[in-house]
């Protein structure tokens, strides 16, 4: 049955690597807590609207046989059932409300057997870096991870506020400058997702997507070991490049980072740039 | 020059754009015709005297209606612009470069909801809530006058941006950072800021004179459980008004603070907090979306009522459910924002209190439905609405409840799922319910009906091009398009969003039918008269007084005796087979119809304009002129003027003649 219903939903999306089309468990997990939510409010909803339409065709004017009662206004009964469908319903939701946002609360790690990577994400105007603070690399626009592995997130903005998203594999968390979210995700299988800005940014925002490709571990380090060897280093001036407005940056790596930059970016809320960023953005 | 003209210049109007300078072209010479025609045929006066400077609360409800009408066709532009560039945008940057798309989503959120929504409620409240109330005016019929001038000052700001500088590029919510002026230097915020900060004060007013409207003043006998449930949803709405909008007021005047005098409560930089601005404006964000619906569930109570011929069923669950509404909307903020990562507490609170509010919500819709159990449903155009509404307003309900789990929020935050979810209530909830008071009103404001059949094309047209407009965006949440893509890549969209554009073309058809219907109406009017001021066979004081109602709505003011105040005066007169008895007349003084509100308002446009282009000397100038209407207002001698016992008894026996005829009794006067 569950079968049935997932692959409707799927057909309906045409599968183009929406929400319902999960590829990691924290995808999954809220998309089973949204398809509960959904299917037990249909259980009252569409009685409902049937009950609209029965009702209103029934007792239309022209209908002799349907009972007449001009001045029934209130039955204690029904008042009863009137006030304790809807409260029964959402006690019965909140519990999955509750139960769901500590379950799948951002912040807390995914069990692994193995240690997550961890990534530091700075939002730019117009573009994602992505850090790698334990291997030392950073890239734009690119995000490479092993499946498999959980993906621990450190997320903020050096300009204004963004909202971290990769559809497929679970829910977002905003970037705000000056502020560090947390975020954990993990990949089950290789393969390419689509990432984006769910959050309005301005001129360049249609311009803030990036991939993500999950691939099997040995090509993980494969591909760190690649980009440790060529092109900058991310020091300060490249930094500060970086934070100059562009939009629709293809992607490309640093093999190197300067150590504590996130920290860094964090703590002066990308406010070090803020002059060039009035400069690059006129009126 | 600066000093005379501030930031405005020549460059400030965006010549090398050609779509806003046609169309305000367009606009202003429609404008200017309109004008020239209204002059040269000798109406000015008139509607100088009669409609301008009037503080009759019915006169100002038609014109809230009227300028919400003319403003929703200038969201629906929008609209349309934006519909149809993200039909053609993928993979090509379509024809709205995103400088342009950006200001559309703008204007089209701010306009929908400040100028189309609220004025549409507060027009229809206007009207309705004094005569139901059974009184002669509101409290502070001036006050009344200012709040619309004000109101209508606001949207002449906004439509203003459309060719002299530009609008916000923010979003309607001009969230900071990018709302501040390291981010938008332009003068577009601006334009958003005082255009709301000026209808807002507005709004305060409107809501401080009917919460006293309503709680002091009300026919004899019209005790708090007898009151209409439209006036019960008013109060509701206006308490709320109160409470929230200075919220509004004060966030925007602190972003203002930031943006002019080097402030900063909301910047990155020196301690700022953008995310106090987000909770703040959310503060004021999630009561404002009870203000829109709470009337409109008002209308829908007395639409029900009537066209079923049955009183509402739980008048009192729906009372304690409007005023739990009320309450329980302060306490759900949050929900707009998840995804800031406040921890799983905080979200789980603001989850479970969002879904204890779709508890009242869903005890309304089970009400409605009892109404019209044992009734006999006669389906004319505001019954059509009521139910669509009924229809599609529980599955955008549903949707709001489906984002209000956090875990099914960071999935669908921000996605074209919650733009679909609010366009659903908004406009399946708030607009059909202004369709529908306007289709049953109407004939109680002009004295006829509006056209059945136009009015029935319009509801199907409309309720099927919402269909077809937003499930497609119900859908392209679920694939992962986030809202505000002026272009985008991802090939699987675009079927959706063509979709979504054809039901932009059905729902531009049903605006068309309601514009045949109106026309169609004015010249039919004679045979639609409505001779007994009692079309729809109300309950409701409304119905008992003529249509048009005279300026003080009644000869003598009812006594009202139970629930249902008119349909109980019908009930005795048929029991008796003759009208009540001639009551004793005597003469009333009105409010006399002044300038104040277009004076004031005038100047707080031009106060307005200045600030925006900092221009300082007009600025003074404007709040100076302003402050002296009022002053000047203050100082008055003479405020009213008297109608005799004489006129009053002749205008009500015409009345009593009318109803005397639609109740087929004899009108008790003697020949």
């Amino acid at each position: 049955m569950r079968c049935v219903w997932l692959a409707a939903a799927l057909a309906l999306t045409g599968c183009a690597g929406g929400v319902l089309d999960p590829q990691g468990p924290v995808g999954a997990g809220e998309r089973q807590v949204l398809l509960n939510a959904l299917v037990i409010m249909l259980g009252i909803v569409v009685p409902t609207i049937l009950a609209t339409f029965a009702f209103a065709w029934w007792f239309r004017a022209g209908n002799a046989r349907a009972e007449h009662k001009p001045d029934w206004s209130y039955s204690g009964r029904l008042e009863l059932l009137v006030w304790s469908v809807p409260a029964l319903v959402v006690i019965f939701l909140g519990g999955i409300a509750w139960i769901g946002s500590h379950d799948l609360d951002p912040y807390k790690p995914l069990p692994a057997s193995t240690a997550p990577l961890r990534v530091q994400v700075v939002a730019l105007d117009w573009k994602w870096l992505f850090i790698y603070p334990d291997q030392g690399v950073a890239s734009v626009n690119r995000l490479v991870v092993p499946a498999g592995t959980p993906v621990a997130f450190s997320i903020t903005s050096a300009t204004v506020m963004n909202s971290f998203f990769v559809p497929q594999l679970g829910g977002q968390i905003y970037a705000m400058a000056g502020m560090e979210t947390r975020l954990h995700l993990q990949a089950d299988r290789p393969g390419r997702y689509r990432g984006l800005s769910a959050h309005y940014s301005g001129k360049g925002f249609p311009g803030m997507r990036f991939m993500v490709d999950a691939v099997p571990p040995r090509q993980f380090a494969g591909w760190l070991a690649a980009t440790r060897q060529q092109g900058m280093a991310l020091d300060r001036s490249a930094y500060l490049a970086l934070t100059r407005d562009s939009e629709n940056v293809a992607p490309y790596g640093y093999r190197a980072v300067a150590p504590g930059l996130f920290a860094a970016v964090v703590r002066d809320s990308g406010t070090t740039t803020a002059k060039r960023a009035i400069q690059g953005r006129g009126p | 020059m600066s000093m005379l003209f501030g930031k405005l210049g020549w460059e400030s109007i965006p010549l090398n754009e050609p779509i806003p300078i046609i169309a305000s072209g367009v606009v202003a010479l429609a404008i200017l015709g309109l004008l020239g025609w209204v002059w040269r045929a000798g109406h000015f006066p008139y509607l100088w005297r009669e409609w301008i400077t009037s503080v009759d609360h019915k006169r100002i409800g038609v014109m809230y209606c009227l300028l919400a009408a003319v403003m929703l066709l200038r969201g629906f532009s929008d609209a349309i612009l934006m519909r149809s560039q993200q039909a053609i945008a993928y993979g090509n940057p379509g024809y709205l470069p995103p400088d342009h798309y950006d200001q559309v989503f703008s204007a089209h959120g701010t306009i929908m909801i400040f100028f189309v929504a609220m004025p549409f409620m507060i027009g229809l409240m206007n009207f309705a809530v004094p005569l139901q109330l059974g009184i002669r005016d509101v409290a502070f019929p001036t006050l009344n006058s200012v709040s619309f001038w004000l109101t209508a000052s606001g949207a002449l700001l906004i439509n203003i941006s459309l060719l002299v500088g530009e609008f916000a590029k923010t979003g309607w919510v001009v969230y900071p950072p990018l709302s501040e002026l390291r981010f938008s230097p332009g003068v577009g915020v601006d334009y958003y800021l005082w255009a709301i900060q000026i209808s807002g004060a507005g709004t305060l007013l409107t809501g401080v004179n009917f919460v006293t409207t309503i709680l002091k003043i009300r026919a004899a006998g019209m005790g708090y459980s007898r009151m209409p449930m439209f006036c019960w949803t008013a109060l509701a709405t206006n308490l709320l008004i109160v409470a929230a909008f200075p919220i509004l007021t004060a966030t925007l005047g602190m972003l203002t603070l930031d943006r002019y005098l080097g402030f900063h409560f909301f910047t990155n930089e020196l301690g700022g907090n953008a995310m106090m601005f987000v909770n703040m404006f959310w503060a004021w964000g999630h009561p404002e979306v009870y203000i829109l619906i709470l009337p409109a569930f008002g209308i829908f109570s007395e639409v029900a009522s009537t066209f079923s011929g049955k009183p509402l069923f739980g008048y009192r669950s729906m009372i304690i459910a409007t005023m739990a509404i009320c309450l329980l909307s302060f306490i759900v903020w949050l929900h707009h924002f998840f995804t800031m990562g406040a921890g799983a507490d905080v979200n789980g609170f603001f989850g479970v209190t969002t879904m204890i509010i779709a508890v009242p919500t869903g005890v309304k819709v089970f009400n409605w439905l009892f109404t019209i159990y044992g009734g006999r449903v006669r389906f004319a155009t505001p019954m059509l609405w009521a139910i669509g509404f009924m229809v599609t307003f529980v599955i955008g309900g549903m949707t709001g409840v489906l984002l209000a789990v956090p875990p099914a929020d960071f999935l669908l935050h921000n996605s074209l799922f919650l733009v679909a979810h609010f366009h659903n209530v908004i406009i399946g909830g708030v607009l059909f319910g202004a369709f529908a008071g306007l289709t049953y009103w109407w004939p109680k404001a002009f004295g006829f009906t509006l056209d059945e059949t136009w009015g029935k094309r319009a509801f199907w047209l409309w309720i099927s091009g919402f269909y077809v407009a937003f499930m497609p965006l119900y859908i392209l949440g679920l694939m992962g398009m986030t809202r505000r893509l002026s272009h985008y890549d991802v090939p699987g969209w675009q079927p959706w969003l063509i979709a979504a554009a054809v039901g932009v073309v059905l729902i531009a058809g049903g605006i068309a039918c309601q514009i045949v219907m109106i026309t169609v109406s004015i010249r039919r009017r004679h045979d639609l008269r409505d001779a007994g001021g009692d079309p729809w066979d109300g309950r409701t004081l409304e119905w008992i007084t003529t249509s048009p109602p005279p300026p003080y709505n009644f000869a003598v003011l009812p006594d009202v005796t139970g629930q249902e105040a008119y349909w109980g005066v019908k009930a005795a007169a048929r029991d008796d087979q003759k009208l009540s008895a001639l009551p004793d007349y005597a003469a009333i003084a009105m409010p006399r119809n002044t300038p104040t509100g277009v004076v004031s308002a005038f100047f707080a446009s031009l106060m307005g304009f200045a600030l925006i282009w900092h221009i300082w000397w007009l600025v003074l100038l404007g709040f100076v002129g302003a402050w002296a209407t009022f002053v000047l207002f203050a100082w008055r001698d003479d405020d009213a003027y008297e109608v005799a016992a004489d006129d009053l008894a002749a205008h009500d026996r015409d009345r009593r003649a009318g109803k005397a005829a639609l109740l087929g009794l004899d009108d008790g006067v003697p020949a």
